[in-house]
């Protein structure tokens, strides 16, 4: 009942000041945070920061070395295996990355939440329901389909965006639908049933707002996961057709020079990271502020 | 306990039938296997030929019928791409990936549970920080990269493993650790928790009490406890490391099932695609499924309760 306790208080307007102030405290939030900032910064600004176009091949200037290499300021990161700007790719690389893992989480969110709502909700034959599906999606070999799915479909920013979602939405059901289960036990729900009011805007108005903090916190980590997944995806080559610059992919054109600039390989690799890290760390960090006994 | 593996079983294969369908549905609807047959320079009678004698042309359900009757009776079909019996396809490029699953496995035990476990008896120090942010980094970093980085520096520019290559055990180190790093996060995390659960419950203060310390307190008791749900984890990993394998094998060059995976998919082979859907599926639930009934022996509160 500890948790539900702090969730209903959560809704009064001073502990909505407790929420912000608890998280301005929480080092890893705002670390993810900051980071999170600077790389939608980079994406939103990518037709404005980078120096190149990003398809703008040079193979006069194949190869070149990043500026700490001895390279120069015209090319800071230095270019690629076709002499394109390598800056230039990675700002908008971080473009791809950013929709990807937030569209394909939101589609994931609505799938999932919808059945664990209705699971946790109803119980009985629908929970069984949920449930198999749930045992089905889990038992699914997701990166097997979706390479499948992107290659025959067409590789594209799209399609790649509906295929992650789809495979992915296990977590938003298992939370959604334990929490609901215990939501739906609480006495404004019988009030509300008491009142006479139907079952689907029982959900509406009465289970859905009491889940939103729990649904954040998944949302979150289920961007990371989206992200590293289109990686996956676009570097074994059937995820975001080339010369868009994915991350993924421009780790996989690096590879076939790594011998000679393994910073090719590095650079991209390391902003995935920085980006999923920052993002399971504010993931960490708003559970640990909306629902601090959940930690362990 | 026979009744429970039972039902176990039944849900089990329920599951990855149904897999099987989704699959089935959703790589006809993506595509047409025939035009994929054929090739680009085809021209629409000879897409039409292919169509019906492979029988594309029969509603899907009787196409999927008719591939699970097959199934039953062990026949898989043929490849499209390779041009022989899937069934020949899988044997040959299973144990591979089975040594390289086993492995990878092994180093997710061998770092997770004694990371989890020097956490859990040490809350809040030193140790317990650097297990938890050894997590939260394995968590975000992505497999691929971290084997395409381990090749840069543990086999060329310091060459102590080899590039590439299945010949031999020295050659599953690298990718058995790449793979296995994966797993660490959610297996470390649940030994962590499951410890701590069990080192605060009662029976240890006892325990405590009628003077085991240390080791032996650890293994007579508190491990015995907290490594029940660790089991069901494991084998969830175990499953996922099949999935695991299509990046791995391809950085590493293995010529396994992940391998054949991605060949299968760019080659257009559906039939294949299907089967591995399958058996990647049906592993999957497998090991669950064992994993439930080993739980089940362990302990007696799921056996007969």
């Amino acid at each position: 009942m500890a948790a539900l306790d702090t969730e209903l208080e959560l809704v009064g307007e001073d502990s909505r000041h407790a929420l912000v102030r608890r998280a301005l405290q929480h080092k890893g939030f705002l670390f993810g945070a900051a980071v999170i900032a600077v790389i939608c910064a980079m994406a939103l600004l990518a037709p404005l920061l980078a120096p190149f176009d990003y398809t703008q091949q040079n193979l006069g200037n194949r190869l070149a070395y990043p500026v700490w290499a001895g390279g120069s300021w015209d090319h800071p990161l230095g270019t690629d295996h076709l002499g394109r700007d390598y800056l230039s790719r990675l700002l908008f690389g971080a473009q791809i990355s950013v929709i990807v893992g937030f569209s394909a989480a939101v589609i994931g969110c609505v799938i999932g939440v919808s059945l664990g709502v209705l699971g946790g909700f109803f119980g009985g034959r629908v929970d069984h329901a949920v449930s198999f599906l749930l045992s089905c999606q889990l038992a699914m070999p997701t990166l097997l389909l979706g390479m499948a799915m992107v290659f025959l479909i067409g590789p594209s920013v799209t399609v790649v965006i509906c295929v992650i979602g789809v495979l992915h939405w296990n977590l938003f059901l298992v939370v959604t639908r334990a929490a609901t289960q215990r939501v739906r036990q609480l006495e404004f729900v019988t009030a509300s049933k008491a009142l006479g009011a139907d079952k689907f805007s029982i959900i509406w108005r009465d289970v859905l707002p009491n889940l939103t903090s729990h649904i954040l916190v998944i949302f979150t980590y289920e961007v990371g996961k989206a992200i590293l997944a289109e990686a996956a995806l676009s570097f074994l080559g059937v995820g975001i057709p080339a010369p868009t610059p994915s991350w993924g992919l421009m780790i996989a054109e690096g590879k076939d020079a790594m011998f000679f600039q393994p910073w090719l390989v590095a650079i991209p690799g390391f902003a995935l990271f920085l980006l999923v890290i920052a993002i399971n760390l504010m993931g960490d960090g708003l559970r640990d502020v909306t629902a601090p006994e959940a930690r362990h | 306990m026979l009744i429970y593996a039972l039902k176990r079983g039944a849900l089990a294969l329920l599951v990855a039938f149904t897999i099987s369908l989704v699959a089935f549905l959703l790589l006809n609807f993506a595509t047409d296997p025939a035009s994929l047959m054929a090739g680009d320079e085809a021209d629409i009678a000879d897409v039409e030929l292919i169509r019906k004698q492979f029988g594309f042309d029969r509603p899907l359900y009787v196409q999927y019928f008719s591939w699970l009757g097959s199934v039953f009776q062990g026949d898989f079909g043929d490849s499209l791409y390779w041009r022989s019996p899937v069934v020949d396809l899988v044997v040959r490029h299973f144990p591979v990936t089975l040594a390289l699953a086993g492995s990878s496995i092994l180093v997710t035990i061998l770092v997770a549970i004694p990371l989890g476990a020097a956490a859990a008896l040490n809350p809040n120090t030193l140790i317990d920080r650097i297990a938890l942010s050894l997590a939260v980094a394995a968590q975000a970093v992505p497999n691929f990269w971290l084997g395409v980085m381990a090749i840069m520096l543990l086999a060329v520019t310091f060459p102590i493993f080899p590039v590439s290559g299945a010949e031999t055990w020295w050659h599953f180190v690298l990718p058995a650790f790449v793979l296995g790093l994966s797993s660490v996060p959610s297996v470390m995390r649940l030994t962590r928790t499951g410890l701590l659960e069990v080192m605060a419950s009662d029976y240890i203060r006892t325990a405590r009490a009628k003077g085991y310390r240390g080791l032996g307190l650890l293994r007579r008791h508190a491990m015995r406890n907290a490594l029940l749900p660790v089991v069901s984890i494991l084998a969830v990993q175990l499953g996922e490391k099949l999935g695991g394998s299509l990046v791995t094998e391809s950085v590493f060059a293995i010529n396994g099932l992940g391998r054949l995976a991605i060949e299968s998919i760019i080659g257009g082979d559906v039939p294949t695609v299907q089967m591995l859907v399958f058996i990647f599926a049906l592993t999957f639930v497998l090991f669950t499924f064992l994993a439930d009934l080993l739980n089940a022996w362990l302990d007696p509160r799921i056996r007969l309760g």
